[in-house]
């Protein structure tokens, strides 16, 4: 280990392993991550050599090691089991997800005066932080992240700007990206009836 | 201990710390892992990983966890004023920072779904422990390797004597503090 290496490099350095892009494992663990033939099949096409060494027969071979045959397969079947459970369970987020709507509410707060809060948008991964600086500085007013009552962040802009938030979104404005515009609600809030018409 | 975490509910505060407490904990790292000693002034192997100039940021998070983190990439984490436990992926930059300790290929499965390691997983043909004469002792943190792989599956702690290990060969050798697929091994940037 403490070679005698020039002055400013340190004695041990460090070892860059490669990770997965699939599952972030490093490539030999693939087999126990939840998206096995997905991982096989990146390692095969950007790491052939390593492909190689971890999937050939010959390794599997070995694999097995000191397991008996029927403690592997039991380990294959399951294995095969959780990648599919994984798969439905990614294939029902992106369901959600398709089916989930962003609500744009334009709320009274007194006469003339309007908020419009943003509700949704998390689901297609935006940050809300930077979603609400963006119409901050878009609108040139006060833009907020608070939680509403049923306890769901929200994004409050002040002023009526439902429609240009929509076509921001239309529009896919910085990290409004990837957020569909077929999946927007507008919806506008009256105040109860009472001394706003006299 | 990271096998439940969302980095939005359970950290509680970020601070960068003072530079004297920083000093304190660099001379604590060094004390516990001599592989980070190695090597002098500008060429120290910790001045690599965390060099003296950068500030390194205290996450607190729920249940007493610290996690130093250096511009958003954990390092290492320590629970309450325990041992300091680096991270997964520094484990495996510098695989030989901590004892190792191996498990067999059945027990692989179980060491990501976080359960805690048994005796009979290490003592086994596939599992490896050190030598009598370089035993490792009860509260070390360790390395826990896998049988035919070369990186670490996690990082633990033993919860009794390597020698105790060997002879007992019932119940629980060393406890899981994260392994691979965790949500600390997600967790690749706090934000």
């Amino acid at each position: 280990m403490a070679d005698t290496a020039g002055p400013s490099e340190p004695p041990v350095k460090p070892i860059e392993v490669l990770y997965c892009e699939v599952c972030s494992f490093p490539p030999e663990y693939c087999e126990f991550g939840s998206s096995v033939s997905k991982c096989k099949q990146w390692l095969e096409k950007e790491h052939p050599d390593l492909y190689e060494k971890y999937w050939s027969d010959e390794a599997l071979v070995k694999k097995i090691g000191t397991l008996s045959v029927e403690n592997q397969k039991k380990l294959d079947v399951d294995s095969a089991k959780k990648e599919a459970k994984a798969e439905a369970k990614a294939s029902a987020a992106e369901k959600k997800r398709k089916e989930s709507k962003i609500t744009i509410k334009r709320v009274e707060r007194n006469k003339r005066k309007h908020v419009t809060s943003v509700q949704g948008l998390e689901a297609f991964g935006v940050d809300l932080k930077k979603a609400s600086k963006l119409f901050a500085q878009k609108f040139a007013t006060g833009s907020s992240v608070s939680k509403n009552l049923q306890g769901l962040e929200e994004i409050v802009v002040q002023g009526d700007v439902t429609e240009e938030i929509i076509d921001m979104i239309v529009d896919q404005v910085g990290v409004l990206k990837g957020v569909p515009e077929k999946n927007i609600i507008k919806i506008e809030e009256k105040k109860k009836k009472g001394g706003d018409d006299e | 201990m990271f096998k439940k975490f969302s980095p939005k509910e359970d950290i509680a505060s970020q601070t960068s710390i003072k530079s004297s407490v920083q000093r304190h904990i660099r001379a604590s790292l060094l004390k516990q892992f001599p592989l980070l000693a190695q090597g002098e002034g500008e060429a120290q192997v910790l001045e690599h990983i965390w060099p003296k100039k950068e500030n390194i940021t205290l996450v607190k998070c729920k249940e007493h966890i610290s996690i130093f983190a250096l511009h958003g990439e954990p390092l290492f984490f320590q629970h309450f004023d325990g041992p300091f436990f680096p991270t997964l992926r520094l484990l495996h930059k510098y695989p030989n920072m901590l004892p190792q300790v191996g498990i067999d290929r059945g027990a692989i499965k179980f060491l990501l779904a976080g359960a805690s390691m048994m005796c009979p997983g290490l003592t086994s043909a596939g599992g490896m422990l050190p030598p009598s004469s370089h035993s490792i002792p009860e509260g070390a943190v360790v390395a826990i390797m896998a049988e035919g792989k070369d990186h670490a599956a996690g990082v633990g702690l033993m919860k009794m004597d390597s020698e105790q290990v060997k002879k007992v060969n019932k119940g629980v050798a060393v406890e899981s503090i994260t392994y691979l697929g965790d949500d600390l091994w997600s967790l690749q940037n706090i934000s």
